[in-house]
């Protein structure tokens, strides 16, 4: 199987599903004739026409009302944020709209956000963010943040045929850096199940997005003194797997969790509040959280590597883990 | 202010529109009227959960703009708005229940007033916020174009409502892909308790269409049969698939804003003069003048109407509240 990029296994998931469903449209900023500000819908205009793949005004409570309209008419749109940061602009639409509508009069709202996230790209303040706490709060909203091509491919499928309105972090750092093989146009993965990366029994690390492979790169270094740290990439951030959060946990007694987004009020606190709750007597330290600054996403780059988690910093952490 | 009992200012009967059609009319704004004093009833004696918020001074726009819809075109009601519900077809029983948060509500208690949809009606459900119903509406537009339905669809908001980003976000979406969709504003004079002239300075709403190079139409919103024309209007022309219509409907709000407001705030005067034109009798008085109906015809409308009323309340206030179990479900769609 040939090696595909992050952002191409994310075209090959929307194309497919457009291929295979002709209620599946997108819409969003300057994805049609330009093919997007990341260049993932190039091409796609001209393969499945202006109506398939609209471009539309700068506006984005209208690209999300407009994308929930439709999913309520037996449509499945998919809506492109050109950043996740922008998101706020329409953050009503879906937190009021989108999220409750299944709750109140029981019709689906099958909808997908594409949410162009995170840093490592000297954005500055508001091309940085990571968007998925604020959702992660949400009732009635799924979240999704794939890691690896693999992932990227088949997440996009299975939220493209959720029939709910899901949220699809894909992670700019990883665009053209993340390479891999990436499954056929069946291979959908389903949202809730987590990935273990990498086995073992001495800690756990809990991550999703870009900092999988800057946990893996720490769990390596750890190893070279003996202690092999189990990485699991959760993928799902809502539902997120529980299970297999606690499962590990129970076999390692140690518990690190890294994000991007910032510490406080990020998703790492769930995740170590069920920890605490379901597994306490299993713990044999206290959880460790590795995240962001709080503070906005600074813009000079000697500020950014502060600011973000590395590999350096997430070793220091894991190493005081295992020490304690 | 116009003389209802003056001949030469009768309301224009539409050419196509016949006396069976005027009769419907008559009988869902009379229905309005009277689901909403019996809602007005039950809410003092305490048996409604929540607010009520009437759409006195409202019924004409509602009526006469669902009116002119088919069946296959899509309606979002907003919360004045009764009438509209009222003509896509909503059963009096499921909107009491909806009223009195019935576990066989068309939202299973989780949700109040007007807030329900339903796919085989066409109806979408509103949301408290006001103006996000506007690029909700647009996208289900969007969806009829796309395929080919023929279907319009619309939408209300209200003076206060106009002031909101969405209004301007969904109108000039709708404009730039020439969307079959249309937007009532019903400039009832007030948003709760804030008057016209903080809300905006520009003379007619209307005029705000000029901005999105789509027609905006100013008509009577206490003549059912103005508002009914200019919305067919709108209607052939999102048909014909030349974009949407802004119509901005004149009335005045003739209640509070709820039923726990009692609008002090507005001027005596004010409503007193907007009472001449008070949309249900304005249209009854036309009808009886031009011997559509005759004094006996009304009488006999408002007692099946009590008798319909009556069967929903009492059906309604029959009905069990959901388990609170039901809280827990539904959150996702499976």
């Amino acid at each position: 199987m040939s090696q595909v990029t992050y952002l191409e296994a994310i075209r090959e998931g929307l194309s497919e599903e457009m291929e295979r469903d002709p209620s599946v449209f997108l819409l969003g900023e300057d994805i049609g004739a330009y093919g997007g500000a990341f260049k993932v819908t190039a091409g796609f205009q001209e393969r499945f026409g202006q109506q398939r793949v609209l471009d539309t005004p700068l506006a984005e409570s209208a690209i999300l009302g407009v994308a929930a309209g439709a999913a309520l008419r037996g449509y499945r749109p998919v809506a492109e944020m050109q950043f996740s940061d922008f998101i706020t602009s329409g953050f009503n639409q879906l937190v009021n709209f989108a999220a409750k509508t299944h709750y109140r009069y029981g019709e689906p709202v099958p909808m997908v956000v594409r949410c162009p996230t995170g840093g490592y790209i000297h954005g500055g303040p508001f091309h940085s963010q990571s968007t998925e706490a604020w959702f992660f709060h949400t009732p009635g909203l799924k979240l999704v943040a794939p890691s690896t091509p693999a992932d990227a491919k088949g997440l996009m499928k299975a939220a493209i045929r959720d029939n709910n309105p899901v949220l699809y972090f894909e992670h700019k750092f990883l665009y053209r850096r993340a390479k891999g093989e990436v499954g056929g146009a069946e291979d959908v993965i389903e949202i809730g199940k987590s990935h273990t990366v990498r086995r073992g029994d001495a800690a756990t690390i809990v991550t999703y997005g870009a900092t999988v492979s800057l946990s893996v790169e720490a769990a390596e270094v750890v190893a070279r003194d003996g202690s092999e740290v189990e990485v699991i990439d959760l993928r799902s951030l809502q539902p997120f797997d529980r299970e297999a959060i606690l499962e590990s946990v129970q076999r390692t007694g140690r518990l690190l969790i890294v994000h991007e987004d910032t510490l406080t009020g990020g998703i790492g606190g769930e995740i170590a509040a069920v920890v605490s709750d379901q597994a306490f007597e299993y713990l044999d330290a206290p959880i460790r959280r590795v995240a962001s600054l709080d503070t906005p996403v600074p813009f000079a780059p000697p500020m950014e590597e502060y600011f973000f988690p590395s590999a350096p910093k997430i070793e220091a952490a894991l190493r005081e883990l295992l020490a304690y | 202010m116009t003389d209802i009992h003056r001949p030469e200012e009768l309301i224009q009967i539409p050419h196509g529109l016949g006396p069976e059609d005027l009769k419907k009319l008559h009988y869902f704004l009379k229905l309005t009227q009277g689901f909403e004093d019996r809602l007005i009833s039950l809410y003092k004696q305490g048996k409604i959960v929540g607010g009520v918020y009437t759409s006195r001074g409202n019924e004409a726009v509602a009526v006469g703009t669902a009116f002119a819809l088919e069946a296959r075109d899509v309606l979002c009601p907003m919360h004045r708005d009764l009438g509209a519900a009222l003509v896509k077809g909503d059963p009096l029983r499921e909107l009491m229940c909806q009223f009195l948060a019935r576990g066989n509500s068309p939202t299973r208690g989780k949700d109040s007033n007007l807030h329900h949809g339903n796919r085989e009606r066409n109806t979408l459900g509103m949301i408290s916020h006001l103006g996000t119903m506007i690029p909700v509406t647009v996208g289900a537009a969007l969806a009829e174009k796309m395929s080919g339905s023929g279907a319009v669809a619309l939408t209300y908001i209200g003076d206060g409502g106009s002031s909101i980003g969405d209004f301007h976000e969904g109108l000039n979406f709708a404009a730039v892909q020439r969307l079959p969709f249309i937007l009532v504003i019903e400039n009832n004079q007030y948003a709760f308790s804030t008057p016209n002239h903080m809300q905006f300075v520009c003379e007619r709403l209307a005029d705000r269409a000029l901005g999105y190079g789509i027609p905006g139409v100013q008509v009577d919103g206490t003549d059912v049969l103005a508002v009914y024309q200019a919305t067919k209007k709108a209607v052939e022309r999102g048909r014909r698939g030349e974009g949407p219509t802004l119509i901005e409907t004149i009335t005045m709000r003739l209640r509070g804003h709820s039923e726990a407001d009692n609008f002090s705030y507005v001027p005596k005067e004010l409503i007193e003069a907007w009472q001449a034109k008070e949309p249900v009798s304005r249209f009854e008085n036309a009808l009886l003048q031009r011997g559509v109906l005759k004094e006996a015809d009304v009488q006999a409308i408002e007692e099946r109407i009590a008798a319909e009323l009556e069967d929903a309340a009492q059906f309604a206030l029959d009905s069990p509240m959901a388990d609170p179990e039901e809280a827990a479900r539904g959150v996702f769609a499976p």
